[in-house]
């Protein structure tokens, strides 16, 4: 499954066949890779260190050596390691009775907190909590209005003091303990069960501010403090980690901006440097893209892998499976509309950017390139089919047929694209239909030469075939062990 | 031109917090009189990697060092120091570091960058440099409709700053506010507008299309603009840097790098692959949280404040 370090490991040790023993100073060296693909992770430098010593001695002890396939069994045990790193795995908040229990979110300028404080307010609000949220960052200008904007979006009371905010950059001094007591008091008066704290932003080399944390806690002694962390934070996101922890003890890390192309090795580093575990991840702009930290998907794409577990998940969720089954009998009979066509690429888009749903799949970002075709290319083809669609009418959507050149010409103004688009987009579905009729009737052999034809030729095949994207998957695997025997049969 | 003119003093004091790491961290391995070693090369490596500067450079650092050690060109601390230097310095970008301005009629500064890079406090900075210290007249767009209280964020530095501002309302279209700063620009004879952006993943693909459309409308009602579009990037930010300079740039033709926050314990050595990799200069840092903790940069002083002589004061 993971393709690239399998194969480099491969090449390393293959390198030796022949010579029949593989020794420590081999596996140091395969271990090579995985120390520059944790460090383009910005996986901390003396954590990677550590992480692959231990991968080394762990590697010897189970005698990869004897393995008959030591690359695999290699990546077997980087992956477990990482994976073993992360853990133990507790997103649990605790609360205490009688409330309010107090949540301190803490974190350097720009990490997401005051965003996060929204998020995992609704979250909160989703598990039956009635939650509060109190504004003690008086620093930046309008973090108030933020939070109070945030409260009204995700039906939260806000507690805030505009009387103590700094007009001028500075705080006063005990400001922002004064105002976290009160809203304490507060969420009290109001029965509210939990209480989180947006604290201000700081640099974790700044005396002064930190001070001013230390003194929030003190004065109100939260329950559980939350570092906020941005994931695409490099080989710096030890110092401020460590920095923060050390003043304040935390309970836990909340990891943002996970939706971005990072490999995120900051989690890594964190949580190495602190001992305490992954809470959240932040992977969206909306409030409700919270999620509860997994370490498994995460594992691989440090290492730089591809999140297919995250990948079938997502399509779990998002795929309406019902819809699925009604329309692969549909295509058993050769009905197969436009709506059906359009329905199918809306239930991938759900997926999210394509992008984003080619680096979940293993080696599918190398596939990308061969057919010269990225995911940004994908994600505005679909968008102008949908586009075409939507200018189309209902009657010209059930009878394609109709639609002629004064037609075209006036789809093609609604959609903004170039009559040709229309054309190309009618053509498209016509041979996606006539495709779904063939496959009606043929075996599971001719089903993946047709796959082929399509991966070779155009990605965009995917959002084509009509076929459920697990199908599709499955036979691009089917594809990938048939060549595997043809290469062993020369 | 005020501000290009700086001596190498100011530029060491405005950095004093972040070259007191700098110092402490890459100085002590050039103690004079040490002689060069594997163990030295690894230290040099380590250095760099915690920098962000990257493997890839790192390595080439390193591997130059070593390959001059061993023809017997160098032997000593001392003389890897000047090695470094060179390296580091070799292939910046010639162009000018300061800002582009139209030859007649406003020019426009469109400022964008990922969620909480630190746009609206660089645009403050930048605002305030060219209004106090090139005496230009300068006019905001508060462009970030999205994200809540962004507008009043943005508000509160213009009436800080005493300058004026164009704005909508909360969730208005980000391009229609550009669209109207321009106008304003126009008839009021404002010298400079700068464009704020709501912040954006790089790998948002709609998102970065509506950048491209705020360029547009930019573009169409100002000949010549946007004269910079400058990219913000957090100095703490890791390999993904690369990643976000490439997409703005495929994006919206980024001309200058703002690095911000460089006023923590982050080196910001990701700036070394980006100018590696795709030839974009950086126009100017942050170095604190005042207004006036802005500089802009140059990169020779930078390295020659990195490998200063004297110990940090």
């Amino acid at each position: 499954m993971f393709d690239v370090l399998t194969d480099k490991f491969t090449s390393v040790f293959r390198s030796l066949s022949g010579k029949g023993k593989i020794s420590e100073e081999n596996i140091r060296d395969a271990m090579r890779e995985v120390r520059t693909a944790l460090l383009e992770a910005d996986v901390n430098l003396k954590v990677v260190n550590d992480f692959c010593e231990h991968v080394i001695q762990k590697a010897i002890g189970q005698e990869v050596i004897k393995s008959l396939q030591p690359a695999q069994l290699m990546v077997k045990i980087v992956n477990d390691e990482l994976v073993n790193l992360m853990g133990p795995v507790d997103t649990t908040i605790y609360t205490v009775s009688p409330g309010p229990t107090v949540i301190m979110m803490c974190g350097l300028q720009g990490s997401g907190k005051t965003t996060t404080c929204g998020k995992l307010a609704l979250f909160l609000r989703k598990k039956g909590h009635q939650p509060m949220l109190a504004a003690v960052d008086l620093q930046r200008p309008a973090a108030v209005e933020q939070l109070r904007t945030l409260g009204q979006q995700t039906q939260t009371p806000v507690y805030a003091d505009d009387s103590r905010v700094a007009s001028h950059g500075q705080v006063a001094p005990g400001a922002a303990v004064a105002v976290a007591r009160a809203a304490v008091q507060e969420a009290k008066r109001q029965g509210r069960d939990i209480l989180i704290l947006d604290t201000a932003g700081r640099l974790a080399i700044d005396h002064e501010l930190m001070q001013e944390l230390k003194d929030v806690h003190d004065a109100v002694q939260p329950h559980q403090i939350f570092l906020v962390l941005d994931a695409m934070t490099g080989q710096d996101a030890v110092n401020s980690a460590k920095a923060f922890n050390e003043k304040l003890e935390l309970d836990g890390l909340v990891l943002t901006k996970f939706d971005s192309d990072t490999r995120g090795g900051a989690l890594l580093s964190a949580k190495m440097v602190t001992g305490k575990p992954v809470k959240f991840l932040g992977v969206g702009e909306k409030l409700e893209n919270l999620e509860e930290f997994r370490p498994e998907g995460v594992a691989s794409r440090i290492l730089g892998m591809g999140d297919i577990v995250g990948l079938v998940e997502e399509a779990h969720k998002q795929f309406d499976m019902e819809q699925q089954a009604k329309l692969a009998e549909k295509m058993e009979k050769g009905e197969f509309t436009l709506d059906d066509f359009i329905g199918q690429m809306t239930q991938i888009r759900k997926l999210g950017p394509m992008g984003k749903i080619l680096g979940m799949i293993p080696g599918m970002s190398e596939l990308a390139k061969n057919v010269n075709m990225n995911g940004e290319g994908v994600e505005s083809h679909m968008g102008r089919m949908q586009a075409i669609y939507n200018s189309m009418t209902r009657v010209e959507r059930k009878k394609p047929d109709l639609i002629d050149a004064p037609r075209r010409r006036r789809i093609a103004r609604g959609a903004g694209v170039d009559p040709n688009d229309v054309s190309q987009f009618l053509k498209q579905f016509e041979m996606s239909r006539n495709m779904m009729r063939a496959v009606g009737g043929m075996n599971m052999l001719s089903r993946m030469k047709l796959m082929r034809g399509l991966m070779s030729g155009n990605l965009g095949a995917i959002a084509q075939p009509g076929a459920n994207l697990l199908k599709t998957k499955r036979s691009g695997w089917q594809e990938k062990k048939d060549r595997n025997r043809k290469g062993k049969k020369r | 031109m005020s501000f290009f003119a700086k001596t190498l003093d100011r530029l060491k004091g405005a950095l004093k917090k972040t070259a007191d790491v700098l110092n402490t961290d890459v100085r002590t391995l050039f103690v004079p009189g040490r002689q060069i070693d594997e163990a030295f090369l690894n230290e040099i490596e380590e250095k760099f990697i915690r920098a962000d500067m990257g493997v890839k450079n790192a390595e080439m650092i390193v591997g130059a060092i070593r390959d001059r050690w061993r023809l017997g060109r160098i032997r000593n601390a001392v003389e890897a120091r000047e090695v470094v230097k060179e390296m580091m310095l070799r292939d910046w970008p010639v162009e000018e570091r300061e800002i582009r301005f139209a030859s007649s009629g406003p020019t426009v500064i469109m400022v964008a960058g990922v969620n909480g890079a630190g746009k609206t406090t660089s645009i403050a900075k930048l605002a305030n440099l060219l209004k106090n210290r090139s005496g230009k007249s300068v006019l905001l767009a508060a462009g970030d409709t999205f994200r809540a209280a962004a507008v009043e964020q943005l508000t509160i530095w213009s009436q800080r700053l005493g300058i004026e501002i164009v704005k909508h309302k909360q969730g208005a279209d980000p391009a229609a506010v550009a669209f109207d700063a321009c106008e304003a620009a126009k008839a009021r004879g404002i010298d400079v507008v700068i464009v704020d952006t709501a912040g954006r993943l790089h790998t948002q693909a709609h998102l970065m299309r509506e950048l491209q459309k705020i360029r547009d409308v930019i573009a169409k009602r100002i000949e010549g603009a946007p004269h910079e579009v400058l990219l913000v990037l957090d100095a703490t930010t890791g390999q993904n840097g690369v990643r976000q300079a490439k997409s703005f740039t495929d994006a919206v033709q980024v001309t200058g790098l703002m690095l911000a926050k460089l006023d923590g314990t982050a080196k910001g050595g990701v700036v070394m692959t980006i100018k590696d990799e795709l030839s974009i200069p950086v126009k100017f840092i942050g170095i604190g949280e005042t207004p006036d903790d802005i500089e802009s940069f140059d990169p020779k002083r930078f390295v020659d404040a990195l490998f200063q002589d004297d110990s940090p004061k």
